[in-house]
């Protein structure tokens, strides 16, 4: 590794900030990993008796103060006389420990192994008590289960989706920047009109174009289109700013003079000398997009059941009396804030890493 | 100066034309059209859908259609007609518009109040405690999202007992006339759409702020004042002016973030502006009124542009318009 690699190395490690952020997104990813195995129970069971269950206390000492290890009370349930609300109270007696690696829902791990083993749970069926870390919603499933499940969503979204919106920024900006001409006038003038409007309602907008009628895969790959066509202009813009700059360097005319031709050496010499910026580009619109399927989900324009994500879980603590009975409804909200500011530190750190004079804006 | 402002007002005219088209196009590329919803009702016949297409003029080829909600605006005015208000667009837009900018104006007002000094205090103070402290808060700020803050404010409310959740007014001030309780009231709802979507874009304005008053501390001129024996006052005066200037295109850029920013907020909040508007007017593809509304906030755009362009020239005679 050359000097200056070395020089943001050392700079980025020790941005403490940009460090929190790193360790708490590789803890993400591998709950995204895990997610299957995490969660205890399989995202779409309902239980129709822990409806609007509230989440489950963990105790290690019981009613005489005995230590007896971590293990959850079976609950008892009770209707109001008057409004038939459901409530539960925990039942003294009936006490159920909590086990690491139980048998419980079967799944396929990664879509090759067939396995029922969770990393935690309770023995009993579903039936006699369930362990709802995060309560559970209106159907009575698990969502601390849906959480999980809706973070393969929430995480990978953004990271397509600015994967792809970088790809065709650069690719476009590049050219636009080298061949100039009508070809740049013209794309410039297109990035100019679609960045007349603002982000939001143009997501809105666009995620209304996909059928209502599609399956919730495709309908994943569409918010990521989505968001991917509305991401990349602002890269474009840039790189096509860098590139013009570049493309009077002597390495471009010797490559010119050599015949390579043009295309090539935007792909292999101008693309490169803007990857830093590129980089750091990507760790700062990640949140961004990550924002974006929320907010989509949340109104209901976006992912859609069965699939889940963050924000679809959110749309459910939307009505006030939602609210009031169930609050814990808008736990998943705290992953999508989780999330968003790690990658927020981490592009922080990176940019102030890469860039001596800092001068790379923020998007 | 006169010409370049007439030159970036001319330009607004064919970028507002092809906004036009594009606007149509995102609308015709939804899927159905506002009749789709009506195929499922039992109690209307598909006689009763085609005339009504017909009537509507659905019918009609989308090129035709186009020029005819274009050839209207041009001579007569006319937005179009809202399918689901059955009410003229225009008219529709016209009186959810005062909310709309009232919210916008104050949001922007309170991410400004605080933006700005604290921007100035965190570049005064470099690498303090207190700057890092308003680094990470703004840092928070911008990772939360809008509708989440507005959930947990909302859950906080209901748990102080407080019955100042969502709208803008308590159901017994909704049609009274105004007076001293009333817009007390209204006070008591306001502030959480303020803070819910201005924090959002507060760290981002409190950085560039404390970029640029970095950057002017650090400039020669400001060695030249403290040279000439001006008292620290002044001189923190003369960088704060020099600081704002850059603001200004910035504020320009701000405004209608700040209005789309509250789309989202203002459904959660059941807020009258045009939010909600158009959110259910994309459910129900009432075209004409998505089309409108698109059209409006891409016009926002371009006048604020205009004016940050404007107000920059104006304040920094170092910038030519040429």
């Amino acid at each position: 590794m050359n000097s200056t690699g070395k020089r943001i190395m050392k700079s980025f490690f020790r941005h403490k900030l940009g460090m929190i952020g790193l360790v708490i997104l590789i803890l993400m990813y591998l709950m995204v990993l895990m997610a299957d195995f995490i969660s205890p129970y399989n995202y779409a069971t309902t239980s129709s008796g822990y409806v609007n269950a509230p989440p489950t206390k963990i105790h290690f000492f019981d009613e005489s103060g005995k230590f007896r290890g971590p293990f959850i009370y079976a609950l008892k349930k009770s209707r109001d006389p008057v409004t038939y609300m459901l409530s539960f109270t925990e039942d003294k007696s009936r006490i159920v420990p909590v086990k690491f690696f139980v048998k419980g829902d079967e799944y396929s791990f990664w879509g090759i192994w067939k396995t029922n083993i969770h990393l935690f749970g309770v023995e009993e069926p579903s039936s006699s008590a369930m362990l709802l870390l995060f309560g559970a919603d209106r159907f009575g499933r698990d969502l601390f289960s849906r959480t999980m499940a809706g973070s393969k969503v929430s995480m990978t979204v953004g990271l397509i989706g600015t994967f792809i919106s970088v790809v065709i920024g650069a690719i476009i900006g590049a050219l636009s920047g080298f061949y100039g001409g009508w070809i740049d006038i013209l794309l410039q003038r297109f990035i100019e009109l679609l960045r007349s409007f603002p982000r939001i309602p143009l997501w809105l907008a666009f995620a209304t174009i996909l059928p209502p009628n599609w399956p919730s895969t495709w309908v994943y790959m569409g918010i990521v289109a989505v968001l991917s066509l509305i991401g990349w202009m602002g890269i474009a813009r840039v790189v096509r700013g860098m590139v013009l700059s570049l493309r009077e360097k002597d390495f471009v005319l010797a490559a010119k003079i050599s015949g390579v031709s043009g295309y090539k050496i935007v792909i292999k010499h101008l693309i490169p000398n803007t990857l830093s910026y590129l980089i750091v580009v990507t760790t700062l619109s990640i949140p961004g997009m990550i924002l974006g399927e929320s907010s989509i989900s949340f109104l209901g324009l976006g992912i859609k059941e069965p699939m889940t994500s963050w924000g679809l879980l959110l749309k459910q603590a939307q009505s006030l009396s939602a609210l009031q009975t169930t609050p814990w409804l808008v736990i998943p909200g705290i992953f999508i804030m989780l999330a968003v500011l790690s990658f927020n530190f981490v592009g922080d750190a990176l940019r102030d890493a890469v860039d001596p004079y800092r001068t790379v804006d923020k998007l | 100066m006169w010409s370049f402002i007439v030159r970036r007002v001319l330009i607004i005219i064919p970028m507002m034309f092809i906004i036009s088209i594009l606007c149509f196009a995102i609308t015709e590329l939804q899927p159905g059209d506002f009749l789709t919803q009506y195929l499922d009702n039992p109690r209307i016949s598909a006689e009763q859908i085609e005339l009504m297409r017909h009537r509507y003029g659905l019918d009609k080829p989308a090129y035709e259609r186009y020029f005819m909600w274009i050839g209207n605006i041009l001579t007569k005015g006319d937005f179009g007609y809202s399918f689901a208000f059955e009410r003229p667009v225009g008219d529709l837009i016209w009186e959810r518009m005062g909310w709309t900018v009232i919210i916008a104006l104050l949001t922007m007002i309170f991410q400004w109040i605080l933006a700005v000094p604290m921007g100035i205090y965190s570049a005064l103070h470099p690498y303090s405690v207190g700057d890092y402290s308003l680094t990470v808060l703004g840092f928070v700020g911008l990772s939360i999202p809008d509708f989440f803050l507005a959930l947990l404010f909302m859950i906080f409310m209901l748990n102080i007992g407080s019955t100042n959740i969502g709208g803008l007014f308590s159901p017994q001030f909704i049609g009274a006339s105004w007076s001293f309780a009333k817009f007390w009231d209204l006070l008591g709802h306001l502030w959480m759409p303020l803070v819910v979507v201005g924090l959002g874009g507060l760290a981002g304005l409190m950085r560039v702020m404390r970029g640029n008053m970095l950057d002017v501390v650090g400039s020669p001129y400001i060695t030249a004042l403290r040279a000439h024996g001006l008292d620290e006052k002044t001189v923190k005066r003369h960088a704060i002016k020099n600081a704002l200037n850059p603001m200004v295109s910035i504020a320009g850029a701000e405004l209608p973030n700040v209005f789309s920013g509250t789309i989202i907020i203002a459904i959660v909040l059941n807020i009258p502006t045009m939010g909600p508007f158009f959110y259910s007017a994309l459910l129900n593809h009432d075209q004409y009124l998505v089309m409108t509304f698109l059209m409006f906030i891409a016009l926002i755009t371009q006048i604020a542009n205009l004016f940050a362009d404007i107000a920059l020239a104006m304040l920094d005679p170092r910038i030519r318009m040429n």
